[in-house]
């Protein structure tokens, strides 16, 4: 009797508890999340203008019907998409390759490891202010041109250029990224059981063969976790359009989030930034689905 | 045999080698960064066609001397590491406890909670900038520290670490506790939280990093150039003139040192961190 007593006692000591604990947590995001969240749909089928508070009119869809008209929305909706399915694969392969040359215990590997991360280290704002200086379409001034006239070849005005504008800031985004993705791959090519590669390497098959048929497949949920958070973080692309050509040149980089701040935070189009984030929202949340439901089927 | 031992030689040369003209390649725009902050502007851009671009010819401290004259770097570091520190503090208390209750507690609506809170990662910040930037002016915080912590400090990805983290711990040694008389809150303060330093460390460093290297949101909130962030002060000094590179490559190492000294001291944590978030994942 006393012992279940105790239990009961404990069980309602334990509840008590629960909510104490998770109340704090959970109510900031509710305040700071879930709010906001509503909050951008609702705004989104108002007429909000920062400059008229007092002044907001329920407008139905015609915002998104605006949306839709806008040619500047569609470009930065390209512009994102651009980048993102360029930048996905090419830093995926990067980050794999990297982490293939480090994962074996050799002398001098954590040097290596460390140099392939370094970049991590910096800031994105330092990261694109460094590269806009690198990137500096005067030989005489930015490295990177400078090199390719040493080499003979041409310089490329790679900011200020409408064709490769975008391009220079997905190598640059690349090369700051693959060693955050590297760490992942190697956590994940540590888990691979050792057996099945010396089972292989008795029946002959080679390097190559190998990776094919025992890294990828054991690799394929790190894999598609790495996918997943390099996508979602390329669709949010901000601070290198910003820092590096504010959008420019004639808004080959303009992005989504860019587009956002823009009618949100400097036109103070409030309820027209709020229908292009939610838009925003939900083809991110629908990316994240349908690449889920894709690599589900196993 | 001999030549198997050669070609094993070779491969391992030709590894070795591959290894370090990536690795250079890799590094070779931060040590051009760094050499540049110590060079005279006119040294800078002379001779980039050659390897001594990358070295630090007549090396001074001077661009430092001009950014520490130019921007009010104690501030901007007090800025930053009070508004990281606070964060942090009620990050790692109030996200732990939560992510505690939800794997050792059983209790009506855990279940729904964690869904949310899952469901809740996959939700870009970009996404509600403008309706929190709203609720943050209707508070008056605005250019004030509670804009920057208050609505970071509760993080579903913090929670979930450590969630995972805490559903590990063997829940003989939580009723052992019980049947001593010790309270499921006191349990928590005394038997488990001392032995979770690794998660600690783990979400303190990712969560370091990523409000160190945060610009957006501070841009949006903090206005006023006496309330900037570290990355709002370099952000700003490159897009002021007088545009000096050689100053500008000082603000960027400066900048970048606290995270180099984190790095060397918590990089087992911080390595880890990432790593963990992608088998979890």
């Amino acid at each position: 009797m006393a012992t279940s007593g105790n239990m009961s006692m404990r069980k309602r000591g334990e509840r008590i508890a629960a909510y104490v604990f998770t109340c704090p947590a959970i109510a900031l995001l509710i305040a700071f999340l879930m709010v906001p969240m509503v909050y951008t749909v609702y705004y989104s089928v108002f007429q909000y203008q920062v400059m008229r508070p007092d002044d907001i009119v329920f407008i139905g869809l015609e915002n998104y019907k605006k949306l839709f008209a806008d040619p500047d929305f569609w470009k930065a909706l390209k512009n994102t998409f651009y980048f993102t399915v360029l930048v996905v694969p090419f830093q995926l392969v990067l980050a794999l390759a990297l982490a293939m040359l480090v994962s074996k215990k050799f002398k001098g590997v954590a040097v290596f490891r460390t140099m392939y991360f370094s970049p991590q280290l910096t800031s994105m704002v330092v990261i694109a202010v460094l590269w806009t200086v690198l990137y500096n379409s005067n030989p005489n001034t930015g490295l990177i041109n400078s090199m390719l006239v040493g080499l003979g070849l041409e310089p490329i005005n790679f900011l200020t250029n409408t064709k490769t504008a975008m391009n220079a800031i997905i190598f640059m985004s690349a090369w700051q990224g693959a060693g955050y993705q590297m760490m992942i791959f190697l956590a994940g090519l540590q888990g691979i059981p050792r057996d099945q590669y010396e089972a292989a390497s008795v029946d002959g098959a080679n390097s190559l063969q190998q990776f094919v048929s025992i890294t990828l497949p054991n690799l394929k949920g790190t894999i598609k976790y790495v996918i997943m958070i390099t996508m979602i973080q390329a669709m949010k692309l901000f601070t290198q359009p910003y820092v590096m050509t504010q959008g420019g040149p004639q808004n080959a980089t303009k992005t989504m989030v860019y587009y956002i701040y823009t009618q949100g935070f400097q036109k103070g189009n409030f309820g027209y930034a709020c229908s292009v984030a939610a838009v925003f929202f939900v083809i991110v949340v629908a990316m994240s689905l349908i690449l889920q439901k894709l690599t589900a089927e196993d | 045999m001999k030549s198997k031992k050669a070609s094993a030689f070779l491969g391992k040369f030709l590894f070795y080698c591959g290894n370090t003209i990536i690795g250079i390649i890799f590094v070779s725009p931060l040590v051009w960064m760094i050499s540049a902050s110590f060079k005279p502007e006119a040294k800078i851009f002379a001779n980039m066609n050659s390897i001594t671009t990358f070295f630090p010819v007549d090396a001074s401290l001077d661009n430092y001397f001009e950014v520490f004259r130019r921007i009010n770097m104690a501030n901007v570091f007090k800025n930053t590491l009070v508004y990281i520190a606070l964060i942090l503090v009620f990050d790692l208390i109030l996200n732990s406890i939560c992510g505690y209750a939800l794997a050792k507690f059983d209790f009506k609506g855990r279940k729904l909670m964690l869904s949310f809170i899952v469901a809740l990662m996959v939700l870009p910040m970009e996404a509600i900038l403008l309706p929190l930037y709203i609720e943050m002016s209707q508070l008056g915080w605005v250019n004030t520290l509670t804009a920057l912590v208050v609505p970071f400090i509760a993080k579903c990805f913090s929670i979930y670490m450590f969630y995972n983290f805490f559903h590990d711990i063997p829940n003989d040694l939580i009723e052992a506790a019980a049947i001593d008389g010790s309270s499921p809150i006191g349990t928590f303060f005394k038997i488990v939280m001392p032995i979770s330093k690794t998660v600690y460390a783990t979400v303190f460093i990712l969560d370091f990093v990523a409000h160190w290297n945060d610009f957006m949101w501070p841009f949006l909130v903090m206005t006023g150039e006496d309330k900037r962030t570290i990355q709002l002060a370099v952000q700003s000094f490159f897009s002021t003139s007088p545009v000096h590179y050689s100053a500008i490559m000082a603000a960027l190492v400066v900048s970048a040192l606290p995270m180099i000294v984190m790095f060397i001291f918590m990089q087992k944590y911080y390595v880890e961190g990432i790593a963990s978030s992608g088998i979890k994942g």
